[in-house]
Parts: C-alpha cells; structure tokens; sequence
C-alpha cells in the first residue's frame, strides 16, 4: 500500500548563474494520512527548497528520487494540478499581487480548485459569507479582503492571509514554511488554531519551523531533523525541546 | 443586462489563441471601384446624399491630403501602403432608409448578435432581470457602423425626448447641418495631419451627439464598428458635442474578420466640452491584429481629439487597446477652460508582432488646467509597444498641472517596450510630475498563483489585470469585463 505522501530519495538542483547547485540530497520522508510532520533545521538546509519541489515549482530541477502523493506520481504534475488534488503551501514570503483584489483572488482560487476537483463553483454572496467568517476566525479585518493581495500587508498580515487562503481551499496536505515567523504571540495561537481546526484523517501537515513554541500548540507526530539537503534525524515531539535547549550540533556530528 | 452577458459568454468560449471575431458575413454589398481620387471623393458625397457644402470640404480635404506625406516619427514599420489598392466605400445594399429594427437586413442583425451587441432593445428591455447581488444597470444605445455606413442606431426615441441627438453623421450633416458646420474641423483641423486629411476627404459614417444644455445623458452611448468587406478600408467620423453642465459617457468597440491583407481604418474622433460639461470616452479597440507569423491584420492610424473649450469642462479618454497589426493613436485633450481637466488612462497589449504607438497629448492652455495621465503597456512575442507623450503648457497656464504614470509589462524577452515622453513647459508655475516603471511578470508571482490553483493563462491573465488595475477601473462596469477577458484573450499563448 502506498502511503499518503512518500518522498523517496529526492535529488534536486537549481541552476545559479550558470552553476549546477545541489540542494536536495537524498530526501526520505514519509508522512501517513491524518498525520502532521515538523521539519526543523539550520538555515539554508533546503526545507524551503523541498517545499517548493513538492508544490511544483519548476527551476528546481529533480535530478533524482520520486514523491508518490496519495498514490500519485506527484512529481509529474503541473503545480495547479497538484493544488487540485489537494497539495497546498503557506509560503515563506508571500507574494505581493499589485492590483489584484484579495477577495477576488481567493475567489478566483477557490472555484479554480473547485473545478478541479469536481465541485461546484461558489456565487459571489456564498463566498463572500465564507471568507468574512473565515478571516474573522483567524483575527483580520474586513478590510484586508479589500486590498491587494499582500500588498503593503504587515509580516504578520502575510502570514495570516496565507493561512485564510489555507482554510478557504481545503487542502488535504498543508506546507507550512515558517508560518510563525513574524507572528506575534496572539497571532501565533491564532494561526496555530486554524491549523488545528483542520486536523483530521484527512488533512496531513508538513510544517517548517525554526521555534518550539508553534510545536507546542500544534503537536506535531514527528519531527525531522533537516541538514545539508536531507534528513537526518527523526524523533517525536519533545524533539523540539532537545533542539531548543541543544541546537543541531549533536545531530550534525551523528550524521557526519 | 442580457445582451452584455452575451458577450461576455462569447468571449469566454473562445478557444486557443483563435480571434473570435474573424467571421464574415456574407451579405449583398454595394462597393465602389478601388482606388482614390476626387470621382471616389464625389461618389461617396453622392451616394450619401450629401449637401454640396460637405462635397466641397471633402474635395479641400483631399487636396490638401496629396500634398501630404505619411508621418515617419512613430516606431512603426510596414510595407508602403497602396492607397489605390483599396475600395473607399462598402455598404450593404439596402436603402439606407429610415432605420427601424425591422427593415434591417437580418444577416447584419445576426452578425451584430454573434457580436454579442444589444442591438435588439425589446429584448433587452424585456429582459432586464437583475441577478441578485448585481445592481440594475442601464441600458446602453447602440449605433452599428458596418464598413462604410451605420446600419442601425438603437434607443434614439428614449434619447430624443431627453434631448439628445444620437445620430449616425451621415445623417446628423442632413438633418442638423447647422451643428455639423459650427464643429466639424474645430478639433482636428482637415490638414491636421495625413490620416486626418484622408478621414476627412473620404469619411464614411460614424456617429453624431449633441446633448444639450444641462442634460445628464440618461444612457450610455456606444458605438460598433464592424470591417466586413475585403480590402476596404473603414474611415469613420465621430463627433460629440456637450453644452453647458451636460455630460455623456460613451463607448466605442470594434472588430473585423481574420484576413491576409492589411486593412486601413483611418478614423478622426473629435469632442467638444463646454462649460462645466463632461465627456468621458472609452475604447475597447478590438481590431484583427494579425496571425501569430505577422500576417494580415488592421493598420489603425487614428486621431482623437477633444476640446474643453468651457471653463471646468472635463474630458476623459480611457483605452484598452489590444487588436490591430499596428496601432497610431493618440487621444488628446487641449485644455482651454479654465480649470478644465483632461484625463488619458491607457492599456495597450502587443502579443506576437504587433505593433503600437500610442499616447496622448495635453495641451494646457488655460488657467489651473489639470491632467493626468495613466499608461499601462504589456507586450508579449515579438511585438513592440511605445508610449508617446506630450505635455505641453502654454505660457498663460498659470497654475497648471499634469501627473504622468508609465508602466510597461513585458513578458517574454523577445518583445519590446518604450517611453517617450515630450514636455514642453513655458510656465515657471506649473508643476509636472513623471513616473515610469518597467517589469517583467516575475516568475514568482506566477508560481504563487498557479500553487492556489490557477492555470498559468489564469495567472497571467489575474497578474496582467492586476497590472492594468487603475485603467480598467475606469471603464464602465460593462466593458471593463469584457477587456478583462480581451486582456486574457490577447496573451494567449504568450508564456510558458
Ligand atoms: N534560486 C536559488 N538560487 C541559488 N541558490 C539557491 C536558490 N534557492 C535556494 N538556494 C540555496 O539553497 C540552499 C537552501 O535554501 P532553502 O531556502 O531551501 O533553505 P531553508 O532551509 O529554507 O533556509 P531558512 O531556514 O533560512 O529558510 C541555500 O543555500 C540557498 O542559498
Ligand atoms: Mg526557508
């Protein structure tokens, strides 16, 4: 049986100014249906390169390895379709939209998957309903779905229109790269609470995060230890406490 | 409205890359003989029915235009173009007649409905059922310019007892001479340049409003420029005058079927605002701009022009412009009222090998005379696109001021994007602000959207109408889908 997400043996480059960089070296990951997942790791390891490689983004070149997401050969979709089919990712850095109305463009999103996934389109007033109440939940004003995507929003603004983008397109697998950073301690409960009213056997996680504290209110199932391109340590969830009081040194070393 | 849901639905069913609009219509028509000279110049003043003082303005318009020497400045190239290669008046054969629904030929009707135009107002009346969440709009009147003459115009009994003429200018030189004579020419001098002199020895139809004194025009006004026949080039005429504290809002669409051969269409567009009047003019140009390879498609070499001669008039020209082989077009405001404003909100898309120039002028005459000027241009393929612009104050515009934007979209690394702005100031107090800003569609923003599940046309599609955001919404709500859609349309095929 194959499992809900299995990255085997993932190898992926990007070509930086002419030079063939290796970021991804050997990823093995597997992540069970219902289940949420930490990735932890020193900056530049390649988590947010690995999220990219999953959701689709095509100047990471896969070199080798294969990802099976629920029963899927993942990789060979384009992003949109792996959005359909329920792939989502909270970016690290959100990006800015000049122009594009926010409600709008959840909108455009929701029927885009909607259609995708054979349901039927929302009409304006639904939506509308939906997203108010939804943004309400996670502490945004009203006044956010009237402006431009991301533009002029605050760090913490991003992250919490990622997370409403989260909860309005129903993902039955979530990314989330460094949601918490750049969330204050309110907003971070906040945050936390919307992924955690997602949890379900039909919802699994992936979260990136350098900070215990986000782990402590969602709990996570396992946690990975990210370096140099793959993971090198797993553990359960008081894994995050240990890295919190002992960094990664100890790990490094194990894995040298 | 029904008709404009239509439209919409037509153009959303287009298919890849394909000009939705490329059909012909196969209907008896009346042509003249190819080829330019004063016997052309006096069949079309004929076959018009024209006074003889519109004959003797043409012919001085056609002397002066053989003196004249196409303009070589814009950043444009083609072939020569054959002037006696083409036929100067096409039209359907059917007495122009009185103009009832019922006595037009009902092919035309038909091609106007794949058009998805409201030309049938019974059923637009009847059917003006308002889907919830949307307000009720007004209806829109429609004149409908098939090759050389306008075939139907829509509404005028509703316009007539406000006031307004509506009125196709063929008709408006014989039933309104008086306000024909005082403003034709006023604008856009016959020997204004080239094409101008050309439009105005060789004008076909087009459409006339005057609205009164103090009158709010109670509908939108609109006209549909259809090509049809094969090497005929279209030169239509329009003219708009607004009295004292009256305003209109009007809008102007066009296509025509997918040829070979380049099309000339060579039209002058002249406003009149008075005191405290308003007129706000849009474009959806929608030309047949040609196959991916550069083959075929219209040449549109336009001059569009309008005076604020009151005090506190305000004149408004917002173009989408995304059709046609090649586009010269530069809408303009000279601005001789005191506190007169003008307005030029522009998008223009080039894809494949397309080409545009396109701007504006503002010509600030009077005292405390405002302009500002918004110019959006995507280019995508081959194509080149140039904003042209002119800011000029005179010497007497104390207080004058203009604020220009800029943007330039390119996507793709084959195309080509240029500013060229002129300003001429000859006031130590005005105040002239200039932006420009060039990108290209980042790789980034399209990931981001394609991750929440949009296709890439989707992305471009959502990006580029982000991008031409503070254009589009200037339009009426009507149209301003419809050029969402046409921005869409227009970039098929452009990425990726
Ligand atoms: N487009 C790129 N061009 C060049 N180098 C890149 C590119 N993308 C990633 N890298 C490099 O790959 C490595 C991994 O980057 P990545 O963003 O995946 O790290 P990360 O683990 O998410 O780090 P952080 O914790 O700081 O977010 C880094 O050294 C980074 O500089
Ligand atoms: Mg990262």
């Amino acid at each position: 049986m194959s499992q809900f997400l299995d990255i085997s043996g993932l190898n992926a480059r990007i070509d930086a100014d002419g030079q063939e960089k290796e970021i991804l070296r050997g990823v093995d990951l597997v992540i069970p249906p219902g289940e949420v997942h930490a990735i932890m790791g020193p900056n530049g390891s390649g988590k947010s390169t690995l999220s990219y490689v999953l959701a689709g983004r095509e100047d990471y070149e896969v070199t080798s390895g294969s990802v099976s997401f629920q029963g899927k050969d993942l990789l060979e979709m384009e992003p949109e379709e792996r959005a359909a089919a329920g792939l989502f990712l909270a970016f690290q850095s959100p990006v800015e939209l000049p122009g594009v109305n926010n409600a709008n463009f959840l909108r455009t999103a929701v029927n885009a998957v909607r259609r995708a996934r054979g349901q039927e389109e929302l009409d304006a007033v639904n939506f509308l309903k939906t997203v108010r109440a939804a943004a309400k939940e996670l502490g945004m004003s009203p006044d956010m779905l009237k402006r431009n995507v991301n533009v002029g929003f605050s760090g913490g603004e991003k992250k919490r229109n990622e997370v409403l983008q989260m909860t309005l397109l129903q993902p039955s697998f979530a990314i989330l790269d460094e949601t918490d950073s750049g969330l204050d301690v309110d907003a971070l409960r906040i945050v936390a609470e919307g992924v955690k009213r997602l949890r379900s056997p039909q919802f699994s996680a992936l979260v990136i995060t350098h900070h215990q504290r986000l782990l402590e209110y969602i709990v996570p199932d396992r946690i990975h230890v990210m370096a140099k391109g793959r993971i090198i340590h797993s553990g359960g969830p008081e894994l995050a406490q240990q890295i919190d009081r002992e960094g990664y040194t100890k790990f490094l070393a194990e894995a040298a | 409205m029904p008709a404009v849901t239509e439209t919409r639905e037509a153009v959303e069913k287009l298919g890849l890359s394909s000009y939705k609009w490329g059909f012909e219509t196969d209907i008896d028509m009346d042509v003249a003989p190819k080829g330019l000279n004063e016997d052309i110049v006096r069949l079309i003043s004929a076959r018009k029915e024209e006074p003889e003082w519109m004959l003797e303005w043409r012919l001085a318009a056609f002397r002066s235009w053989l003196q004249m020497k196409e303009p070589e400045w814009a950043k444009v190239s083609h072939p020569p173009i054959d002037y006696q290669d083409a036929h100067y008046y096409a039209a359907p054969k059917k007495k122009p007649g009185p103009k009832s629904l019922e006595e037009v030929d009902p092919e035309l009707l038909r091609t106007y409905e794949k058009l998805g135009i409201p030309l049938h107002e019974q059923a637009m009346l009847a059917g003006v059922e308002v889907p919830e969440g949307e307000q009720a709009r007004m209806p829109v009147a429609v004149d409908a310019v098939f090759d050389s003459v306008s075939v139907v115009t829509t509404f005028r009994k509703t316009l007539e007892e406000a006031g307004v003429i509506f009125c196709p200018i063929s008709e408006a030189i014989k039933e309104h001479p008086e306000l024909v004579k005082k403003y034709l020419g006023t604008v856009v001098p016959v020997g204004d340049n080239f094409f101008s002199a050309l439009n105005s020895a060789v004008f076909t139809d087009g459409s006339f409003v005057y609205v009164p004194e103090g009158v709010r025009c109670p509908m939108e006004l609109s006209t549909y420029f259809r090509i049809n026949s094969r090497n005929t080039g279209q030169f239509e005429r329009t003219l708009i005058i607004v009295e004292d504290r009256a305003s209109v809002s009007y809008l102007e669409g066009c296509t025509a079927p997918m040829r070979d051969e380049n099309q000339l269409h060579a039209a002058v567009v002249e406003l009149v605002a008075m005191e405290d009047a308003s007129i706000k003019y849009s474009t959806v140009q929608n030309w047949y701009p040609g196959d991916e390879n550069g083959r075929g498609g219209i040449y549109n070499f336009v001059t569009k022009r309008g005076a604020c001669r009151g005090a506190r008039s305000k004149i408004s020209w917002t173009q989408v412009e995304t059709g046609s082989a090649i586009t010269w077009k530069y809408p303009s405001c000279i601005l001789q009222g005191e506190g007169s404003v003008g307005e030029f909100y522009s998008v223009a898309v080039t894809n494949n090998h397309q080409q545009a120039d396109t701007g504006t002028k503002m010509i600030h005459i009077g005292k405390n005379t405002r302009s500002t000027i918004i110019a959006k241009t995507i280019s995508a393929g081959n194509s080149d696109s140039t904003y042209r612009g002119l800011v000029r104050v005179q010497p007497k515009a104390s207080g004058a001021r203009n604020f220009t934007q800029c943007d330039s979209l390119l996507i793709g690394d084959q195309c080509g994007a240029h500013t060229v702005p002129y300003i001429e100031c000859r006031n130590a107090q005005a105040r002239i602000e200039h932006e420009a800003t060039t990108s290209k569609i980042s790789e980034d923003q399209l990931f981001y959207c394609r991750q929440r599940g949009l296709s890439e046309e989707d992305s471009v599609g959502l990006i580029v109408n982000g991008f031409c955001r503070d254009v589009l919404k200037e339009l009426p709500m009507e149209f301003a889908v419809e050029a969402q859609k046409l921005l869409q349309i227009s970039l098929e095929g452009s990425v990726g």
